[in-house]
């Protein structure tokens, strides 16, 4: 099927359509109906944008970052906000905390892609098996969860890179490790009252594999519920990484790792407030349009409510 | 064609004393080519009749066979889901929502080795009276009837020779009931299929069927034929019962 010339009508009539002419329009639509949904949330549209944003300040940060975020000047140490050539002012080595600021929000997306690719789909597999399969399978998985939920997610993380060694990419595995599990009870949740749809017994009785219809079935329905819960938790794992830099287990110095950079400033808290507040102000700034755009992603992309359309 | 054989059939779900039984000692036969219903209340395991045969319930014992076939557990063959199919009762729930109509067919076609898929699906939904334009659409975008033609295509996917119906239209309003059932008429009438039905509508079962079972409590309680049924010539109370039911008033009044 070759998608039918969407010059002739716009491409607006093209998306709406409630008559699809191929798989490539069919699958657009759906997009576009979705986006449309999500659009209308001003609140949300609000953490995407903040999101783009950081997107592009950590694409250009060399372009953007006014100075060297490791080039130190101790004549210049400790200055205020708004100081000549120091917007957010200088930290205790006379680094500029605005250019440590676009630099390290590198370090944060690094962190929150890494995660939210290991964490929801380690949850993912162990959630949907234990759900399929169900007997021993799902007794010896979800008790293996229980045991990482039954640990506070901060002292765990930190035995982790206790016993792996400090740096950035061993907090992003101790943090991935703790945030598994509630991934696979909500995927193990959504996969039990699925599996006993009318849906699946259909693809059964056409000979469908237990494999199948994990992936191609369950998979799908259950991913939607898990990126909402992903964004949610976003805010939870930048802080999670912060709190490792903060204690010096995360980010190593001279990275201008947020948390770090708080640590950082800890020590001159009552005098130069500005060392740790702006880095503070940029985890807040960002956990707050990430807990914005689950909010919006679960209007779009709850199934149940997509089915009522 | 197949002729299906049930005997001395017993269906269960649960163990011990969570045991519950769904149907016990249903014997009966159908013809190849012929149309049979089950009929009953809701809970009398006439559906369950349907789920054991294709192995969705696991726990049976007696003796099942299609086509001189005898089943054996829960776990069928390939070459079974190419000869015997099964349409589900509610086509809000037996439609993935997240896959188009073009999705749920091809998806049929390819598991049963079909290679010639976008003709195929063509010729599907036309056999269905759906037009080419409901090709690419997600179940949330079409109505209930049109959902369960899709439902029927893909139970017609692997040219089956017997369709399992489970209470095909109770879910769908009247109107709508009536074209799905004359699209099933004509179905059978063209492919010349072997239809088992469930169905708690006397009228719906006594325009489809040549014979029918009347259960009651997982028990079959009589074996008539339709003439029979009309005539209102019946042994057993609870057939009765049913009939002057649905004679009394007009259950699609309702």
């Amino acid at each position: 099927m070759s998608v039918s010339e969407p010059h002739k009508e716009s491409w607006r009539e093209w998306l709406m359509t409630d008559a699809p002419h191929s798989r490539g329009q069919a699958r657009a639509a759906a997009w576009y109906h979705g986006w449309l949904t999500f659009r209308g949330n001003a609140m949300a549209m609000a953490g995407l944008i903040i999101l783009v944003g950081l997107l592009l300040v950590a694409a250009f940060a060399p372009w953007l970052a006014p100075q060297d975020p490791f080039t130190q000047d101790l004549a210049g140490r400790l200055q205020p906000p708004g100081s000549e050539g120091h917007l957010l002012g200088t930290d205790s080595l006379g680094r500029d905390i605005l250019s440590r600021l676009i630099y390290g929000s590198r370090i944060t997306l690094y962190i929150v892609l890494l995660v939210a690719l290991i964490a929801p789909g380690a949850g993912l597999l162990v959630g949907t098996i234990a759900g399929y399969a169900g007997g021993w399978i799902d007794v010896v998985l979800m008790r293996i969860t229980d045991i990482f939920l039954a640990f506070p997610r901060l002292v765990l993380a930190l035995a982790f890179v206790a016993a792996l060694g400090a740096g950035i990419e061993n907090a992003v595995l101790a943090i991935s490790l703790t945030a598994w599990p509630p991934y696979a009870r909500i995927a193990r949740a959504e996969t039990l009252t699925i599996r006993s749809s009318d849906y699946i017994s259909a693809v059964k009785l056409q000979g469908a594999g237990p494999l199948r219809i994990i992936i191609k079935h369950i998979w799908p329905l259950c991913i939607s519920s898990l990126i909402v819960r992903v964004t949610l938790d976003m805010a939870g794992v930048i802080l999670a990484a912060a709190g490792l830099g903060f204690l010096g287990l995360g980010a190593q110095p001279p990275s201008p790792e947020w948390g770090a950079m708080i640590s950082e400033g800890r020590k001159f808290i009552l005098d130069h407030w500005w060392v740790a507040t702006m880095p503070g102000l940029a985890i807040f700034t960002v956990s707050l349009a990430f807990n914005l755009l689950g909010d919006g992603l679960r209007d779009v992309l709850d199934p149940k409510s997509g089915d009522q359309g | 064609m197949s002729s299906l054989e049930f005997e001395n059939l017993n269906v269960w779900f649960g163990d011990g004393p969570d045991r519950v039984d769904a149907v016990t000692g249903a014997t009966f036969d159908v013809e190849s080519g012929t149309s049979f219903g089950l009929v009953g209340e809701s809970g009398s395991g006439k559906s369950t009749i349907l789920r054991a045969l294709v192995g969705l319930a696991r726990n049976w014992s007696g003796r099942m066979t299609v086509g001189g076939l005898e089943l054996r557990g829960y776990k069928r063959p390939r070459a079974f889901y190419r000869d015997v199919q099964m349409v589900f009762q509610d086509p809000y729930a037996s439609l993935h929502p997240r896959q188009t109509v073009d999705a749920v067919l091809g998806e049929t076609l390819k598991l049963h080795g079909f290679s010639d898929i976008d003709r195929r699906i063509k010729t599907l939904l036309d056999d269905v009276g759906l037009g080419p334009e409901f090709r690419f659409r997600y179940p949330h975008q079409i109505s209930g009837g049109q959902r369960q033609r899709v439902a029927i295509a893909r139970a017609l996917a692997p040219e089956p020779s017997v369709l399992l119906l489970d209470e095909p239209t109770s879910a769908l309003d009247v109107s709508v009931q009536a074209e799905v059932l004359n699209l099933l008429v004509d179905l059978r009438k063209e492919r010349s299929l072997t239809y088992l039905m469930v169905s708690h509508d006397l009228a719906v079962v006594g325009h489809m069927c040549e014979r029918v079972a009347v259960m009651q409590d997982g028990e079959i309680v009589e074996l008539l034929g339709v003439a029979e049924m009309r005539a209102m010539e019946v042994k057993h109370p609870y057939t009765r019962h049913l009939l002057e039911a649905s004679v009394g008033y007009n259950p699609r009044e309702a």
